[in-house]
C-alpha cells in the first residue's frame, strides 16, 4: 500500500491500464506535453509515445466522436475533458451517438470520459459544474463518481474494462486534498455497488463525490447531539446501488440525499422518489433533499459558499431530520 | 475561382481496367446499381401498402456516387454511409431481405426494429449505423482511421456528409483532426443541391465545398456524381493515397437528389426544369449506356442482370415478409452492452 493523492490515484491506475493494455490511448487537450490541465497525464507521452497520449486540438467533437469511432474498432479510448463543464461541446457525440448504438446497431462503444468537475475554488459559471445527473437519465451511459482515492483507481480500472461508454467524475477539490493508502496491484471496483463511508443508526444520508467529506465533518457534529448518520457513498450513479440504500433506510427510517449539482431534476430526486416508492412505510419522516440551489454555479466566494452545500447546511438537515 | 480539382469523366475502357477493374467487375457495378434503385422502388411500394412505420427515404440520383465510391473500398476497409448511400449498403453485400426487414421494423433488419429506415448497417461488411444527427458519423469515421493510424494498420475509412450537413461544425472538427493528424480518412460529399427545401446557397458561401479541403490541409476533387466511373477512380485514389499515409481527400460528388426530401415532400421548390435537366444524366441510364458502347454489353446480358436483380428482389420482399416483429417484451433489452458483446468483428 502506497499513500496517493486522488489525483495520483487515478494517474496511477491510468498508467497501469496503458501499460497492461496496448488498446488503452488517452486523448484531450493539452494531456501530453503538458501533462493535462491537472497534471493527471503528465509523463505519459513520454512513457507511450505521441499515438498513445494524443493531444488533440480544441475540439470535444471530434474528442468524443473520435473516441467513438476508435472505440468501435478496437480501441480503449480515455479521454480528458479539460473541465467537465466542456462536456456540452461533446454532448451529441455521447448522447446521440456512443449511448445509443450498442441498442440500435448492436455495436459497444466502450469509452471513457474522464470528467474534471464541481467547485470551491471560485471556478465560476464554466469551470465548477456537476452536470452527471443530466447524462443519469441518458440511457445508455454509466456514471463514476469516485470519493477516495481507493476508489478512484478502482472505478477508473472498472471504467476502462467497461463494455459501455462511461462517465468518470474526478472532484477538482478531491486531486490533492485527499490522500490515502491506496493498494499497489490492480484491482477493480465494481460498478453499482455503493460503500458505507460511516456507519450509523439514526439517518441514513446518501452522497457521492466531494459530497462525502461534508458528510463526514456534518455527521461528526451530530455524533455530538447523540445522533448517529450513516453515509452512504454511492460511488456510482449509473447504475446506483438502490439495495443498499433501501436497506439502510429501512434501518435508519430517515434520508437525506445530498449533491453537488442543481436540485430541480438532480439525481437526488430519484434516489428520493425510489425510497418514496419502494420504502415508504418504513419512513418516520419525508426524504429531505440537500443540494445547491437552481442558478448557474456563481463565481465571488461568499456566493459561491452559499450556492455549494457547506457542513453547517448539512448539520442543519440533519438536525431537522432528527427532530421530526 | 474554384481551387479543388474537377475530375475527368472515364471515356475507355482500357482506361477503367488501369484503374483495376475487369469487365465482370463493371457488370457487377451495374447490377449493384440497378439493386440499390431496386430497393428503394420496393420500399416505396411497401410504405404505401402501409407496411413501413415511420418516414421512408431514398438516394435515387445517387446510385453512381454511392456504389462508385463503395467499389473502390478495400475489403478491411470501413465506411459510414448515410440516408442517400444505399448503394454502399448493396455493394459491400448486405441481403436485400435485411434491408427490408429493417424498413418494416422487422426482428431480422440490421438494427432489429430498433431503429428505422437507413439508420442501419452490418458491422460483419465493415459499415457503421448513422444516426439522424447529421453529420455526426463524419467525425466518428475519423475516430476509425485514427485507430488504424495508431495501430499502424493499412486500413481506410470512410465518412459522407450532404452539402447540408456541411455547415455544421462536427464536419469541420472531423475534417480539422484528420488533417492535422493526416489520418487514412476520405470524405464524401453527396452533394444532390438540396438540404431538405434549403439550395446550395443558403448553405455555404464558398464556391464548391471540396474547396475547403485546402485549408484543412488536404486535397479537394469535385466529381460528377452521375459518372460511376469518374467517382470509381477518384475514390479508389483517394483511398490508396490514404492507406498510403497520404491523409485524406475530400471528394465532392456532385448529383440532384431526384425525389423529395422524403416520401412525404413533392419537391415543389425544385424547379421542374432542374429535375429534367438531371433526368437527362441518370445515372444508371448513363452507365447502362457506356457499357454498350465501350464494354460490349450484350442485349442478353443486360437481360440477364436485370432479370437477376428482379429475382433476388423478389424473393427479398417474400422473406422479409416472414420476418416477425420484435418481442415487446424485449424492449428493455441489450441498453447496456456486456463483455461478451465485445466480440463484434470490429472489436476483434
Ligand atoms: C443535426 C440535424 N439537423 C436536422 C436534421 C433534419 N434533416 C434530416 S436530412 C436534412 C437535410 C440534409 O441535407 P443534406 O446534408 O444536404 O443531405 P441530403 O438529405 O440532401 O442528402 C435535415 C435538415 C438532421 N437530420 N440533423
Ligand atoms: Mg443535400
Amino acid at each position: 500500500m502506497a499513500e496517493l493523492t486522488y489525483l495520483q490515484a487515478i494517474s496511477d491506475g491510468l498508467r497501469g491500464e496503458m501499460r497492461r493494455d496496448k488498446r488503452v490511448f488517452v486523448i484531450g487537450e493539452d494531456v501530453g506535453v503538458y501533462g493535462g490541465a491537472f497534471k493527471v497525464t503528465l509523463g505519459f507521452q513520454e512513457e507511450f509515445g505521441p499515438w498513445r497520449v494524443l493531444d488533440a486540438p480544441l475540439a470535444e467533437t471530434a474528442i468524443v466522436a473520435g473516441c467513438t469511432g476508435a472505440a468501435i474498432m478496437g480501441m480503449r479510448p480515455v479521454a480528458e475533458m479539460q473541465f467537465a463543464d466542456f462536456i456540452s461541446c461533446g454532448w451529441d457525440h455521447l448522447v446521440t451517438v456512443a449511448a445509443k448504438q450498442f441498442y440500435r446497431a448492436g455495436t459497444p462503444v466502450p469509452i471513457v470520459v474522464r470528467l474534471p468537475s464541481g467547485g470551491g475554488f471560485s471556478g465560476g459559471p464554466f469551470h465548477s459544474q456537476n452536470p452527471e445527473s443530466s447524462f443519469a437519465h441518458i440511457p445508455g451511459i454509466k456514471i463514476a463518481c469516485p470519493a477516495t482515492p481507493e476508489d478512484a483507481k478502482g472505478l477508473l480500472i472498472s471504467a476502462i474494462e467497461d463494455p459501455n461508454p462511461v462517465l468518470y467524475f474526478e472532484h477538482k477539490h478531491l486531486y490533492r486534498r485527499i490522500k490515502a493508502e491506496v493498494p499497489e496491484e490492480r484491482y477493480a471496483t465494481p460498478f453499482g455497488k455503493a460503500r458505507v463511508h460511516r456507519e450509523g443508526d439514526d439517518i441514513t444520508l446518501v452522497t457521492w463525490g466531494a459530497m462525502v467529506y461534508t458528510s463526514e465533518e456534518a455527521a461528526a457534529q451530530l455524533d455530538d447531539d447523540g445522533v448517529s448518520v450513516e453515509i452512504l457513498d454511492l460511488r456510482t450513479i449509473v447504475p446506483w446501488d438502490r439495495e443498499a440504500v433501501l436497506e439502510s433506510a429501512k434501518k435508519t427510517s430517515k434520508v437525506m440525499v445530498l449533491h453537488e449539482d442543481t436540485r430541480t431534476g438532480g439525481f437526488g430526486a430519484e434516489i428520493a422518489a425510489t425510497i418514496a416508492e419502494e420504502a415508504f412505510e418504513h419512513l418516520d419522516a419525508p426524504v429531505k433533499r440537500l443540494a445547491a440551489p437552481d442558478t448557474p454555479v456563481p463565481f465571488s466566494p461568499p456566493l459561491e459558499k452559499a450556492f455549494i452545500p457547506q457542513v453547517d447546511d448539512v448539520v442543519a438537515g440533519l438536525r431537522e431530520l432528527a427532530e421530526y | 475561382m474554384a481551387i479543388a480539382r474537377e475530375a475527368e469523366p472515364v471515356s475507355s475502357l482500357r482506361e477503367i481496367r488501369e484503374a483495376g477493374l475487369d469487365r465482370e467487375d463493371l457488370f457487377g457495378i451495374y447490377r449493384s446499381m440497378l439493386l440499390t434503385r431496386g430497393v428503394e422502388e420496393r420500399g416505396h411500394i411497401l410504405y404505401r401498402q402501409g407496411k413501413i412505420p415511420g418516414s421512408f427515404y431514398t438516394g435515387r440520383g445517387n446510385e453512381a456516387g454511392s456504389v462508385g465510391v463503395a467499389t473502390a473500398m478495400g475489403p478491411d476497409d470501413v465506411g459510414c454511409p448515410l440516408h442517400r448511400d444505399m448503394g454502399v449498403h448493396i455493394t459491400r453485400g448486405v441481403e436485400p431481405w435485411r434491408i427490408f426487414a429493417q424498413y418494416m421494423g422487422r426482428e431480422d433488419g440490421p438494427t432489429r426494429g430498433r431503429d428505422g429506415n437507413v439508420h442501419m448497417a452490418d458491422s460483419q461488411l465493415g459499415l457503421l449505423a448513422m444516426v439522424s444527427h447529421l453529420p455526426a458519423m463524419l467525425p466518428v469515421a475519423v475516430g476509425c482511421a485514427l485507430a488504424f493510424r495508431i495501430r499502424e494498420e493499412k486500413r481506410v475509412a470512410l465518412g459522407w456528409f450532404g452539402e447540408g450537413a456541411s455547415a455544421r461544425g462536427d464536419t469541420h472538427e472531423g475534417m480539422n483532426f484528420a488533417g492535422v493528424r493526416r489520418l487514412p480518412v476520405v470524405f464524401i460529399c453527396d452533394n444532390n443541391q438540396w438540404a431538405y427545401s434549403t439550395p446550395t446557397h443558403l448553405e455555404y458561401g464558398c464556391e464548391t465545398l471540396a474547396d475547403r479541403a485546402q485549408a484543412y490541409g488536404f486535397e479537394g476533387v469535385v466529381v460528377d456524381g452521375t459518372d460511376v466511373l469518374a467517382v470509381y477512380r477518384e475514390a479508389r485514389r483517394a483511398i490508396e493515397k490514404a492507406r498510403e499515409g497520404g491523409g485524406p481527400t475530400l471528394i465532392e460528388s456532385m448529383t440532384l437528389r431526384m425525389e423529395g426530401h422524403a416520401v412525404h415532400d413533392d419537391a415543389f421548390y425544385v424547379p421542374k426544369e432542374l429535375f429534367e435537366e438531371w433526368a437527362k444524366r441518370d445515372p444508371i441510364e448513363r452507365f447502362r449506356t457506356w457499357l454498350r458502347a465501350n464494354a460490349e454489353m450484350t442485349d442478353e446480358e443486360e437481360d440477364e442482370i436485370g432479370a437477376g436483380v428482379k429475382r433476388t428482389l423478389n424473393q427479398s420482399m417474400e422473406k422479409a415478409d416472414a420476418s416477425p416483429l420484435p418481442d415487446p417484451s424485449t424492449v428493455t433489452e441489450r441498453v447496456y452492452a456486456s463483455v461478451e458483446d465485445l466480440d463484434t468483428p470490429h472489436h476483434k
